[in-house]
């Protein structure tokens, strides 16, 4: 039994999922461990986006199960909660490939906005803090305080009342981290999380992500471009090709894997497997 | 605009030839319009040419740029900026007094020789430039004495003073300078403005906080001003008790028309609205057993002053002789008009309150970023619903407000053009700016009812010159002139809800605009 197999928070079988006579994915089942860093990785168009959108309910997949396991032992089937119930209901927090902020309103706002359902019910959803009544208050501050936290852990705090927009483009990578964060997840899905960053930036982002899976105790899945980011910092790899799961493992098994090797690098033709090869008209 | 010359005679070429094309490009677009006339006579339809009319405006177009490219554009140092100045701080240097002072001699020279030919129209040029010169100066005299003073603040605050203290002023000013209209007349038009007042900031909530453009915001206006009259017709229920009736009647309307849209953004939904407000009045105008067509509703009671009807005299004890004084029209005008005023401050107070709340910020988020909302488990249909329903809340108070207000409605009342006005007031405000919207529903409204009273204007275009006939015309200029140079209406920026450490605007440019 490999780790990410004991104690998985998230499971995945059979996930397909088709666009027309597209199939985007085919039948990939994997885990994802609670203790672990897990990077899904492969070439442009393997489908690696479309597995995230599956998971965060933003794609409904066509088949397949996806069982989310929370600390306390209650199990959720992802693909029958509405995307936003998924990250209410079962926890699972999501950043975006192009980033996706609130631009106009401030950074402080953005992580009020994230923790939206909690506040809500304090105000006695609305109604109760219009006419006044307690413990909105004390939920807001709660709020703030949770929000001061992450900013300091992200290095923003002195720019919380600056509008989201207006950060440079590494800060705002960082704020949608803290934003997703502020959800309070069990699982944190994160979309090239390093794309665009420099490479000081880049080592920030990856001692950030470490301290979230110590301190924080909540796994990180990741998708990722940059192999040298990938092998450095994930406990587990699974590789994406053309839909397909070609290899899943430890960064060193991943690294040695032959079609990995192969569907990165390419291979010659007279390497490739009889029924792979070119078909011959005649 | 031609870039500036290195010596006189290039520049003097540059904005010639400039200028000329501008000429070119006036003739080839009046000509026809000006330019031609149809005459209807015995022989049918026949073109008039007016090539006079025609000159002056091409003449006025070519002249008219080439001395503001000789003077303004291209000059070192531009004849408007000692204007402009007036309204920054930075300096007046030696040309600046010069070009001011000038100006000002010309002005009463100009006012002196005026009032020698007595030319009354050349007599008010002359006061309109010393008046606008004048407060210039006083506005930077008072800049300079106190820089720190919170304009922004002292402007609400005096706002809302003069708003609560309008008919004490206005009584006090008509009767100092008779200014020749009827009180009455001040007090329905402070009610109507107020009307538009609330009607924008309901509708603020939906466009500039939710950002779901809503282009049949009237639909809401009507169903609470039927809601109103119905009950009140056929049931004899008071106003008091219908208004929180009507209100939810709108919100639920609100609600109806925000399942089908739910996932209908920008232009879709700005087109199925306007639909729905067509609907709600067709419905109105042809469900004749029950909202009586065409013909409306007539005779709606007035609302009452805690059971104490406006009247001079009733089957019960009316308002005059509770109180004991003599019966007079007005009060009843001035009753309802802090009754809007209530509606109003109501409105703004919730609206605000909503901003700082978790719903409030949802609905700025989803005009921000719908799918990332959804990452962060906001329910968006709920936060869609929740904002339909509550602008239409506002819409429907209004509405019943307008009933009662008019005694008598019809689907008339309630056509496309008063929802576009309605939109219009807060995208010229500022969408999501409540002062904004204020200001834009005061100027638009007020604006028009004051071209009815523009009679100094006849001096000049002759006896036969009516202002209020330009007014889509001056409405379309302005709109062009918003525009232009300030795009995202008089009030842009947003000020934050929630603030840790200074509150700082956000730059109009990063804040989302209705398309969600």
């Amino acid at each position: 039994m490999r780790s990410w197999q004991e104690d998985p928070v998230l499971t995945v079988e059979h996930l397909t999922m088709r666009f027309g006579g597209l199939v985007a994915i085919d039948d990939v089942s994997f885990s994802v461990g609670r203790h672990d860093i897990t990077a899904l990785i492969g070439p442009n168009g393997a489908g690696k986006t479309t597995v995230f959108n599956c998971i965060t309910g933003f794609y409904k997949p066509t088949e397949g199960m996806m069982t989310l396991a929370v600390p306390g032992g209650t199990r959720f089937y992802l693909e029958r909660l509405t995307d936003h119930d998924i990250n209410a209901e079962a926890r699972v927090a999501r950043t975006f490939q192009n980033i996706r902020l609130f631009p106009g309103m401030t950074v402080l706002e953005n992580l009020m906005v994230a923790q939206h359902n909690v506040l809500a019910r304090a105000s006695g959803f609305t109604i109760g803090a219009i006419l006044g009544l307690g413990q909105f208050a004390r939920a807001e501050k709660e709020a703030v305080d949770l929000a001061r936290y992450w900013l300091d852990r992200v290095g923003l705090l002195a720019r919380a009342d600056d509008a989201a927009g207006d950060l440079p483009y590494g800060d705002q990578r960082r704020l949608e981290i803290a934003r997703a964060m502020c959800t309070r997840p069990v699982l944190l899905c994160l979309d090239e999380p390093a794309a665009g960053l420099n490479a000081r930036e880049s080592d920030g982002l990856n001692e950030l992500l470490y301290a979230i899976r110590e301190k924080e105790q909540i796994a990180i899945f990741l998708i990722e471009h940059d192999m040298s980011v990938v092998m450095r910092i994930s406990d587990h790899i699974i590789v994406l090709d053309y839909g397909k799961k070609i290899s899943d493992g430890t960064p060193e098994e991943v690294r040695n894997d032959p079609s990995v090797i192969a569907a990165y690098l390419g291979v010659p033709d007279e390497e490739l497997p009889p029924e792979a090869a070119p078909e011959v008209r005649p | 605009m031609a870039e500036p010359g290195t010596s006189f005679g290039q520049g003097l070429k540059s904005a010639l030839t400039d200028s000329l094309l501008a000429g070119i490009i006036a003739f080839a677009l009046f000509s026809l319009v000006l330019g031609l006339r149809t005459v209807d006579n015995v022989t049918g339809l026949t073109l008039r040419p007016r090539p006079m009319l025609l000159l002056v405006a091409v003449g006025i177009v070519f002249f008219g740029r080439l001395l503001l490219n000789l003077f303004v554009w291209q000059a070192e140092h531009p004849l408007t900026t000692p204007f402009a100045k007036l309204f920054r701080r930075d300096p007046f240097d030696k040309r600046d007094v010069v070009v001011l002072g000038a100006t000002a001699l010309l002005a009463v020279a100009g006012f002196i020789l005026a009032a020698l030919l007595d030319a009354p129209a050349y007599e008010l040029i002359g006061v309109a430039v010393l008046v606008f010169i004048g407060l210039g100066l006083l506005r930077r005299a008072v800049v300079h004495m106190f820089p720190n003073l919170p304009w922004g603040r002292i402007f609400v605050v005096g706002g809302i003073l003069f708003a609560l203290f309008f008919p004490l002023t206005t009584f006090g000013l008509e009767k100092a300078f008779h200014l020749g209209l009827p009180l009455r007349y001040w007090f329905d038009l402070a009610i109507l403005v107020l009307t538009y007042v609330m009607l924008g900031w309901g509708l603020n909530i939906v466009v500039g906080l939710a950002g779901l453009l809503d282009l049949g915001y009237v639909a809401f206006y009507a169903v609470g001003a039927y809601t109103f009259a119905l009950l009140a017709t056929h049931f004899g229920l008071g106003f008091w008790l219908c208004l929180p009736i009507a209100g939810f009647a709108a919100a639920l309307w609100g609600v109806i028309l925000g399942f089908p849209v739910l996932r209908l953004r920008g232009d879709y939904l700005a087109i199925v609205t306007l639909a729905f407000g067509e609907i709600v009045r067709i419905i109105l105008l042809n469900w004749t057993e029950v909202t009586n067509g065409p013909n409306g509703i007539s005779s709606i009671p007035k609302p009452t002053f805690f059971g104490l009807p406006f009247a001079p005299f009733a089957g019960g004890t009316t308002f005059s002789q509770f109180f004991g004084i003599k019966y007079d029209p007005l009060q009843g005008i001035i009753f309802l008009y802090y009754v809007i005023l209530a509606l109003a401050f109501l409105t703004n107070l919730v609206t605000l309150r909503l901003r700082r709340l978790p719903i409030g910020r949802a609905w700025e988020a989803m005009r921000e970023d719908e799918i990332a909302c959804r990452s962060l488990g906001i329910n968006t249909t709920i936060t869609k619903l929740t904002a339909f329903a509550t602008g239409a809340m506002f819409g429907g108070l209004a509405g019943s407000f307008f009933a009662t207000r008019q005694g008598f409605i019809s689907p008339e009342s309630f056509t496309f053009i008063e929802s576009a006005i309605i939109l219009a007031i807060v995208v010229l405000g500022g969408m999501g700016s409540q002062l904004g919207v204020a200001i834009a529903a005061v100027v638009m409204v007020g604006g028009f009812e004051a071209l009815r009273h523009t009679e100094g204007l006849q001096s000049f275009f002759g006896a036969g010159f009516d202002p209020a006939l330009y007014r889509m015309l001056l409405f379309g200029i302005a709109m062009v002139g918003i525009m232009v140079w300030r795009p995202r209406g008089i009030i842009a920026s947003r000020s934050p809800s929630i603030v840790l450490d200074k509150t700082r605007a956000v730059a109009p440019e990063l804040v989302e605009q209705g398309r969600a």
